[in-house]
């Protein structure tokens, strides 16, 4: 075959390669946009979530730093003052008149001030935060494992995730309340906290106070900040959109160790 | 049913210029259809892996080397914009202190409409085309395991079938060849009749790096980042320097993999695009009787 002929059909070759980046790139724009194509690849979810279950111990331990790795801040990302005047006015008292409620599926609810929260046996770790957009910080955090509020409250059989309702509001208006869920596995884990210093200090309003959860194994966006009120649920269907938390509701995993 | 013949190029070439009146070209067996495809399966998923992995680096475009991003030091890659006064956008590159101007390509590109809009990569090389960290992280994660599941199975099947020991693994003449190859490859000079069927030395270190060094790096460093991951073993991503040492290998050998895939797409083209295409797609391959092009 001579290079006269050869030129041509490289030139095809070449045109065949274009189109075919083209046509993905607006196919997989095209699906994105569909109702089915997200639905069908949020499959991996389960499969991840199935695989992480099985190659990982039940209690398996998120790694925990040295003082000397911590980050010289932790940024705050997401809220950094909730547009909720019942907030701000516990805010202006320094979280005096605070009451962290426990509820739902419990035999016996109950209600802490912050005195109290720390008045209970506590847990410190510093660890490391991953969020969902790459970046990484280190801190120490002081707070009370869930075990012991969960203990004390004696989750009904029937209870099979724990939701955390915030003060924080994420539309302008003052509507939908930032909130999340774990399960039961992540709930008793002995890293889960609830989280009332920052390296050695009162939290921070921009990182959550007066109490923001830790659940080290997974994303950034799980920890939620100012947890005004813990409910145990069977399921989390009725709440907001459903999905078991507001990041959750715009279409990221309910389930984030990945 | 392969035929031994001198593995050293040049030393083939004599043989076939001295047979050349009366040899005919034919067409060979070249790939069994699980290596067909299992290849094509992974061109489109390694696709996806790379455009939507460039849109999740979108929506943090900065890397670092240590356990976390927040350690004091600055970041060894950054791409931002900046607006000026008058409104006007200008992507920045940051790599190790020293700062580019990249608009149009990083930091600020056009989109469809003509407008620069403030994106690390351009629109055109990611999945989705905007910014959607959510729907970018549904496509990785599925085509994540859609080429681990085809990676695990071709290096089960290039085992059991030999396809590894057979075609893969260099021999001892291939190994006394290098240098002649490297002449080769740098003329651009490349075998033709029986020597054509196999793979030539640097195409298996090539083939090997990939499949045994970069793939199960891209794919560990990709686990690296898991939180759930890490608290399998507490420190082991320590090994790699840390959680966003992790973060910034798997970007290059992302990369790497780039690399890879324009060099082997051009020699694909170079040594007979569409004898090497049909090989890939019907397994035949014809053999030149003929020495050269």
């Amino acid at each position: 075959m001579n290079p006269e002929q050869f030129q041509p059909r490289r030139r095809l070759f070449f045109r065949m390669l274009a189109g075919t980046g083209a046509v993905l790139v607006a196919g997989c724009d095209k699906l994105s946009r569909t109702e089915w194509f997200p639905k069908f690849l949020s499959n991996t979810e389960i499969l991840t979530r199935k695989a992480q279950r099985v190659v990982l111990p039940r209690k398996s331990m998120a790694q925990e730093f040295e003082e000397k790795d911590r980050s010289p801040e932790f940024r705050s990302n997401g809220t950094a003052m909730p547009d909720n005047p019942q907030y701000k006015a516990l805010a202006a008292s320094g979280f005096t008149g605070y009451r962290l409620e426990v509820g739902g599926l419990v035999e016996k609810p109950a209600g802490y001030s912050l005195d109290e929260l720390r008045a209970l046996p506590s847990r410190t770790q510093i660890t490391r935060h991953d969020c969902v957009e790459g970046w990484s910080a280190i801190a120490k955090w002081k707070g009370v494992p869930l075990t012991a509020l969960l203990e004390a409250a004696k989750p009904t059989a029937a209870a099979r995730y724990v939701v955390f309702h915030c003060a924080d509001p994420m539309e302008s208006d003052g509507t939908s309340p930032y909130y999340e869920s774990i399960d039961m596995d992540d709930a008793y884990h002995p890293q889960t906290i609830l989280a009332y210093e920052l390296n050695d200090k009162a939290l921070p309003v921009v990182n959550g106070a007066p109490v923001r959860l830790r659940v080290e194994r997974q994303l950034g966006y799980k920890h939620a900040k100012y947890v005004m009120r813990i409910e145990l649920v069977d399921t989390f269907e009725k709440i907001a959109g459903g999905k078991g938390g507001y990041w959750e509701d715009q279409g990221y995993e309910w389930y984030a160790g990945i | 049913m392969r035929v031994e013949v001198g593995s050293n190029p040049g030393e083939f070439m004599e043989q076939a210029s001295s047979t050349k009146d009366g040899a005919k070209d034919y067409l060979y067996y070249r790939h069994k259809l699980p290596v067909r495809v299992m290849h094509w399966i992974n061109v489109v998923a390694l696709t996806i892996l790379l455009m939507s992995g460039l849109n999740i680096f979108s929506a943090h475009p900065a890397l670092y080397w240590g356990k976390s991003s927040y350690t004091g030091r600055a970041p060894i890659l950054q791409i931002e914009s900046t607006t000026d006064a008058n409104d006007r956008m200008t992507g920045v590159t940051r790599i190790f202190g020293h700062e580019f101007v990249t608009t149009g390509v990083l930091g600020a590109s056009r989109g469809l409409n003509g407008e620069l809009m403030n994106r690390a990569f351009p629109s055109w090389l990611t999945i989705p085309d905007g910014r959607w960290l959510s729907m970018a992280r549904q496509w990785h994660l599925f085509f994540a395991w859609i080429f681990v599941i085809n990676g695990l199975a071709y290096v089960a099947y290039s085992i059991v079938s030999r396809h590894l020991s057979r075609d893969l693994a260099p021999t001892g003449a291939d190994l006394r060849s290098i240098r002649q190859s490297i002449v080769d490859h740098l003329h651009f000079r490349h075998p033709s009749g029986e020597v054509s069927k196999r793979y030539n030395v640097l195409q298996k270190f090539a083939y090997l790096i990939v499949i045994f060094v970069l793939l199960p790096l891209v794919i560990l460093m990709g686990l690296a980042m898991s939180p759930g991951f890490d608290s399998l073993w507490p420190g082991w991503v320590d090994i790699f320097g840390g959680r966003q040492s992790a973060r910034t290998i798997h970007f290059i050998v992302a990369w790497l993999l780039v690399a890879f895939v324009l060099i082997h797409v051009f020699e694909v083209i170079i040594t007979g695009v569409w004898n090497n295409l049909r090989s890939m797609i019907t397994g035949r391959y014809r053999v030149d009787a003929e020495v050269g092009k």
